[in-house]
């Protein structure tokens, strides 16, 4: 194992656009975009099931597409676009996915629910009317224990007609 | 939490740079792409190189050149970029359907198609933990000095578990490596050797940079890949197949990869040669399909019984030439891979 | 078979009769803590970060088994970075969750008995560090030979495991008789053998275990924990750290996953409060995916031997069962484990007569314990195959050979368990009816099969795990001028909903909004004690605690507005917030001036109410395990293709029936009941916990086969069918508004449910899970060369069994006593009682 003390390292420093707003943060280098968002930026939001790329728990959005936080250097961060789940309502309104999740029961311990909720927001971004095939797809990298996954298709479905009616409602 | 060790973070320009850095570091320095492979062998102090060389900000990295004479492919192309874009279809359908098909939606986004075909041959009682490992005193492959898979073997026997590599393999794709001394190209056939540790002839300084594929103008191609689950899960065994097949339907030229049943994957050359000059008949198939499953030598260091693996080599072989036939094989698909795609 | 000494009053019976007007009851809601949930706001153990906080790594022993010389720690408290190191000698005290096996220690002290035990703990200021550091920690261990199963443990009484049990490495032993299944046997026109293996499987929460404890201000020690045991981590903490309870508080957090798996308190919650203490700092652990492996507590792997007695009509006569079980290598809730392998075998079906003889022994891997299901779905899984290969030989239909033997409600078993509600035949009749099971059962292609099964479980379990006279929960409620309330309670949110329970309860009596309403739960200084959340009662439990104490409030609101109303108080409705004249809705108060009114008039507004579970019937040693004030029931039929080429099995579609009494919020009960199906799939078709020995002339190994979610096969989005889900409801007078559990019972029939199927698909017996293709396609071979279509275990080891307790059924003119217990006083002598979840 490194011998190296941890104590002896400089911490790197960088600027990064989370949630749509600029953020200095200083960190020690070895850590993942994961560590420094819970750790240094206070945004526990973004959870963590394996750090290992094994359980989706960490999925962020990095310049607009679903990537694992856990395997991800903050150092390759600088200057991207990093939106977690403490980004995802706007004006102060939740998401619309964020209200068909805790309307129709697609969060339960709710602790692989930020993963999926950004993943869906991606899919839905790309893809406003994704079949359920296609939920299935999208979200076949984040493992949910507790729901067996349907109510959160059906969640993901219901934003998806209600961002649809919004669309439609709008001038 | 897992904490990956500490590391010297180098992020080059350009190629020249990347390569002499890799000259100046040799082994201690590893090249990081998309980070899924190496990032978690870090954290488990399966990999703990002094330095990381990041490859993102090298912009021929990414490039994508397609012409009638063939294809090049920038060795930092996401999986997600292979599998979405409609480019790589008919002729080149395996590769598409390979990159479509490792571990998970998340990771195809990162993982690149270099970082794939270099993928650290793998092993339950490799991928683990230090403390777990330290609980069976190591192995060969790390820190140890007995293969547990075989444990009179002089030789790792750790599993090759790349996707794309048995389809491009399938494909007659090429690599080029570059080094501070000059680049070299070599076929993917000749890139990987038997050895779970030694399994790849690219030198520490050298950089996997490209991906050559000649025109697939004529050729049809397939994967097919077994796991336990809808997605996440390395292969068990993969089969992937090319063929050009005449307008009476005689198979000119074909071409049968087996993978993750070895430390490298295996071209089925004896299966393919029996193919050649001969229609895709029932017992063409099936006499391909044998040959093909007697090179399979799975052994017990991945998920499922290997004996089963073993058994099954032959069914999937038989599915990718009946795919190549023209059948419908979307039932088996869905059955197998319980997702239906528009790459099937 | 009714029971006439039905004591059980339940506090719901005034508003089961004024359920027509239900508001909130029974109306598919957002969740109270769904906001939280989906803003990533709600705080799980790992999210808490304080001022100096300190970071705790475990090194667990790399031996299954050995004896520890020597630890050597100096050049680990040299690092840089690092505060403190802990080890054994530290924490000697013995702790556990049952009071009859106390064999754990936060740091082992002398002998590592799994490969994950942990023997030392370092405390620095980054984790990394402290991970750094393990590395420097020598430890000298002698290490001892290894038992990785039964089998081995049966044949090897030396070494011990541990120095306590019924001999050897038996850890537990149990032998019951209700009647003489003999008699029943002889009875019999048909009897069946059959032996099945129940392979071991873990919880697998996405939240890893996660602790940080604080030396409060005024000294005391305050822990926040992933626990779904709050008050039982309390008694550890002051027993193993020789504290005043009044001077800890645990604090719950929210569980991101728990089934089970965070019922225990754990060695890491001990070490960062004496940490924490000792450093008058912050200290924190969080445990990796791999050593959560190693905290396991998982489902058992069992052995099981069915002997079933059948008239020709499908009428049980007698059931003999007897299990082997894997332990591992603690106690933790082994015990209750062993009694329940056993105990709700009569829920389901009447049989007449039973005998259960188990055996736990102890092994030298991680501890099994209690998942989802607890101990039930091993048996569950032998008798529903068993009971498909009754139907077939005598030629019944499998649905309806189940619909003959359902037991009756409001019967005590024979083994004294004192049912509630049954609606087993509805949910029978529901599922065959939406599954099309007739058109389909032995007629569909070669290939595709359905499968039925059934099952019961309890709705909380009657007894606490240490003996006591006290209530299972209490609830204390706090009425706010503002038109506020606030719930206190023990009870622990793991993510089934417990906090929308308490709240909608209370909402729909108090006629207010969910959203009205605070919570203030799993807090053991803030919320009178609820047992945890185990064994599915928290429902029924802390429901009816809230129930009582909503109640009380309601009465003394009434009381403050029928005065200044002028009205008779029972005229008056609470409903939209507001409490109003029945006969004239328009004459009323608001809520809030409702609570001030009563707050004039008896000061501060607060109420109180508690549960305590009927006494059982079940009086004879053992009989603490099973009792619930009622039991849910579940009918399943999964629908399978089994691909006979590669053996290759795909679920296309499952039907669920559960017996709820009343759904509180449908949303998340059809959430439980698809959650479970989800689990029972996983359990069915690829979960196993399994161990590697390596070759024994080369290494005393033996290790979890591959300690990660990546090889542990928690079922994808790609891997779950369609589900169809049907509640049948009729309220149970015994639980709040009627209603009965959910979070475990639905798990139960899925997996004898697939083996039924697979069997209807390709004709071959899979008699262990999880049945694979490599089991399936031997099973294939079988058939093809004409032998016994089947693969499973062949025979039941020889076990030396201690006599029986004879307890005669109540048929038979039983007490509930067993007839040939010497060392038991009649009628009770409690303490001697096993006591369980």
């Amino acid at each position: 194992m490194a011998t190296l003390p941890i104590e002896s390292q400089k911490t790197a420093q960088i600027r990064f656009a989370l949630n749509g707003e600029e953020v200095d943060v200083s960190f020690a280098p070895y850590k993942t975009l994961l560590e420094v968002l819970r750790e240094d930026l206070g945004h526990t939001g973004t959870k963590h099931g394996c750090e290992l790329g094994e359980c989706g728990a960490c999925a962020v959005l990095l310049d607009g597409k679903p990537v694992l936080s856990c395997l991800v250097l903050a150092l390759e961060c600088r200057g991207r676009q990093v939106l977690t789940v403490e980004g995802l309502s706007v004006d102060g309104r939740l998401h619309p996915l964020q209200d068909t999740f805790a309307d129709l029961g697609a969060a339960q311990c709710g602790y692989c629910t930020p993963g999926i909720l950004v993943t869906a927001k991606a899919l839905l971004d790309a893809n406003p009317h994704p079949s359920r095939d296609q939920i299935r797809e999208a979200l076949s990298g984040n493992l949910c224990r507790c729901t067996g996954y349907l109510q959160i298709f059906e969640a993901v479905e219901a934003a998806m007609v209600r961002m649809a009616e919004k669309e439609e409602g709008a001038p | 939490m897992m904490r990956l060790p500490l590391f010297e973070f180098r992020a080059p320009q350009t190629l020249a740079e990347a390569a002499r850095i890799l000259d100046g570091e040799g082994s201690q320095a590893m090249p990081l792409a998309g980070g899924t492979d190496l990032l978690p062998n870090m954290k488990r102090r399966q990999q703990v190189p002094k330095t990381l060389m990041s490859l993102n900000r090298i912009p021929e990295l990414h490039q994508i050149d397609l012409s009638d004479a063939g294809t090049r492919l920038g060795a930092c192309t996401t999986l997600s970029e292979i599998a979405a874009d409609p480019c790589f279809r008919n002729g080149l359908t395996a590769l598409a359907q390979a990159a479509s098909c490792v571990a998970t939606p998340q990771i195809r986004n990162m993982a690149t198609l270099g970082g794939n075909l270099c993928l650290d041959t793998r092993c339950n009682y490799y991928d683990q933990n230090y403390e777990w490992r330290k609980s069976i005193g190591f192995c060969l492959k790390k820190d140890g000095d007995t293969c547990w898979v075989a444990p009179g073997s002089p030789k790792c026997m750790a599993v090759s578990s790349t996707d794309t590599a048995p389809a491009l393999m399938a494909l007659g794709a090429r690599v080029r490596l570059a080094s501070r001394s000059g680049e070299r190209e070599v076929p993917l056939t000749e890139l990987y050797q038997n050895d779970g540790i030694h399994y790849i002839k690219r030198q520490p300084n050298e950089l996997l940079t490209q991906v050559i594929l000649d025109s697939s103008h004529g050729w049809k191609s397939t994967y097919w890949k077994l796991r336990r689950r809808g997605s996440f899960d390395f292969p068990v065994l993969s089969v992937a197949a090319a063929a050009r097949i005449s307008a009476n339907g005689v198979v000119e030229d074909a071409r049968i990869v087996v993978g993750s049943v070895a430390c490298l994957p295996l071209l089925a050359a004896e299966a393919s040669k029996s193919l050649r000059g001969r229609p895709l008949s029932q017992d063409s198939i099936a006499e391909a399909a044998t040959l093909a499953a007697r090179i399979a030598k799975p052994l017990d260091n991945t998920d499922f019984d290997m004996t089963w693996r073993k058994r099954v080599t032959a069914e999937f072989a038989t599915y990718a030439l009946r795919e190549l036939r023209g059948e419908d094989m979307r039932g088996e698909r869905l059955l197998l891979r319980r997702h239906s795609s528009s790459l099937y | 078979m009714s029971d006439p000494e039905e004591k059980s009053k339940s506090p719901v019976t005034d508003s089961l009769s004024n359920r027509e007007g239900l508001r909130v009851i029974g109306v598919p809601r957002r969740r109270v803590d769904g906001r939280a949930k989906v803003t990533g706001q709600t705080r799980f153990a790992d999210d808490i970060f304080l001022p100096r906080i300190a970071h705790c790594k475990l090194l667990r022993s790399p031996h299954p088994h050995a004896r520890i010389r020597k630890i050597d720690a100096l050049r680990a408290l040299a690092h840089p970075g690092v505060y403190l190191m802990l080890t054994g000698k530290d924490l000697p005290i013995q702790y556990g969750i049952l009071p009859v096996s106390q064999d754990e220690q936060a740091l082992c002290v002398d002998h590592v008995r799994h490969v994950g035990d942990p023997v030392a703990a370092v405390v620095a200021r980054e984790e990394l560090t402290a991970c750094e550091a393990l590395d420097l920690i020598d430890v000298d261990y002698e290490i001892l030979p290894t038992i990785s199963n039964p089998k081995e443990a049966l044949a090897t009484p030396e070494p011990r495991i541990h120095e306590y049990g019924e001999e050897g490495n038996i850890h537990k032993q149990v032998a019951l008789e209700f009647g003489n299944v003999e008699q029943g046997f002889a009875e019999a026109d048909e009897i069946f053998e059959d032996t099945f293996f129940y392979q071991g499987n873990t919880h697998l929460p996405i939240e890893q275990h996660a602790s940080v404890a604080i030396k409060d201000p005024d000294g005391k020690l305050t822990i926040w924990s992933s626990t779904q045991t709050p008050h039982y981590l309390h008694r550890a903490l002051a027993k193993v750290l020789e504290m005043p309870p009044a001077h800890i508080r645990v604090i719950a957090t929210p569980n991101g996953g728990g089934f089970g798996g965070k019922s225990d308190p754990f060695n890491h919650e001990i070490v960062v409060a004496k940490a924490a203490l000792l450093l008058d700092r912050p200290v924190k652990i969080c445990l990796t995916r791999e050593e959560v492996f190693y905290c396991h507590r998982g489902r058992h792997p069992v052995l099981m031997k069915f002997k079933t007695g059948v008239k020709k009509n499908g009428t049980i006569t007698g059931v003999h069962l007897q299990t082997l079980i894997d332990g591992g290598a603690y106690g933790s809730y082994g015990v209750a484990s062993t009694y329940y392998a056993g105990a709700l075998q009569t829920t389901t079906y009447h049989i007449p007569r039973y005998r259960y003889e188990g055996c736990r022994t102890f092994t030298n891997k991680p501890p099994c314990g209690p998942k989802r299901g607890h101990g039930t779905p091993q048996p569950r899984f032998g008798q529903e195959v068993q009971l498909d290969k009754i139907a077939e030989k005598l030629q019944l239909d499998p649905g309806d050979l189940r619909l003959r033997i359902v037991e009756a409600p409001n019967t005590v078993t024979a083994n004294f368990l004192r049912l509630g509600t049954v609606n087993l035949t509805e949910c029978i009749r529901r599922v065959v009816k939406a599954s099309d099971w007739k058109n389909k059962f032995r007629k569909l292609p070669e290939g595709r099969g359905v499968g039925i099964a059934c099952s019961a479980y309890l709705t909380g379990a009657g007894l606490p795990i240490y003996w006591n006279k006290m209530p299972h929960s209490g609830v204390q409620l706090k009425f706010d001028r503002g038109g506020g309330v606030s719930i206190f309670c023990g009870a622990t949110e793991i993510g089934q909903g417990s906090d929308d329970v308490l709240a909608s309860i209370v909402a729909e009596v108090l006629g207010i909004d969910p959203f009205d309403v605070r919570l203030f739960t799993g807090d053991t200084d803030l919320g009178p004690v609820d047992l945890g959340s185990y064994s599915s009662r928290v429902t029924l439990m802390a429901g009816n605690a809230a129930l009582q104490a909503a109640e009380r409030g309601k009465a003394l609101l009434a009381e403050a507005v029928a005065l200044k109303l002028d009205l008779p108080k029972e005229r008056l409705r609470f409903a939209d917030k507001r409490i109003f004249d029945s006969a004239a809705p328009e004459k009323g108060v608001s809520f809030a001036e409702a609570i001030s009114l009563a707050e004039a008039r008896f000061g501060t507004i607060g109420t109180v109410g508690s549960y305590t579970p009927p006494k059982s019937p079940a009086l004879y040693k053992g009989g603490g395990v099973g009792p619930s004030p009622t039991y849910s029931y579940s009918a399943a039929v999964v629908e399978v293709e089994v691909h006979s080429a590669t053996g290759w099995v795909h679920v296309p579609k499952v039907w669920i029936a559960h017996d709820i009494g009343r759904a509180l919020n449908p949303t998340l009960v059809r959430g439980q009941v698809e959650g479970s199906v989800y689990m029972g799939l996983g359990e069915a078709l690829m979960e196993e916990q399994e161990f590697r020995r390596l070759p024994k002339r080369l290494s005393h190994a033996l290790v979890h086969k591959f300690p990660s979610l990546l090889e542990y096969k928690s079922p994808t989005s790609l891997d779950m069918p369609e589900v169809v889900t049907e509640l049948v409801e009729d309220p149970d007078p015994r639980g709040p508004f009627g209603a009965k559990e959910v979070g475990q019972g639905p798990l139960l029939p899925i997996m004898p449910a697939v083996a039924n199927a697979v069997y209807d698909a390709v004709g071959v017996r899979i008699d262990e899970v999880p049945i694979t293709p490599d089991k399936i396609m031997k099973a294939l071979a079988e058939k093809k060369a004409g032998r016994n279509p089947r693969y499973g275990p062949d025979h039941f080891p020889h076990v030396h069994w201690p006599e029986a307790l004879r307890v005669p059924p109540p048929w038979e003119g039983g007490d509930g006593n067993a007839i040939n217990d010497v060392h038991r006083e009649k009628p009770r002598a409690m303490k001697e009682k096993v006591l369980a979840p």
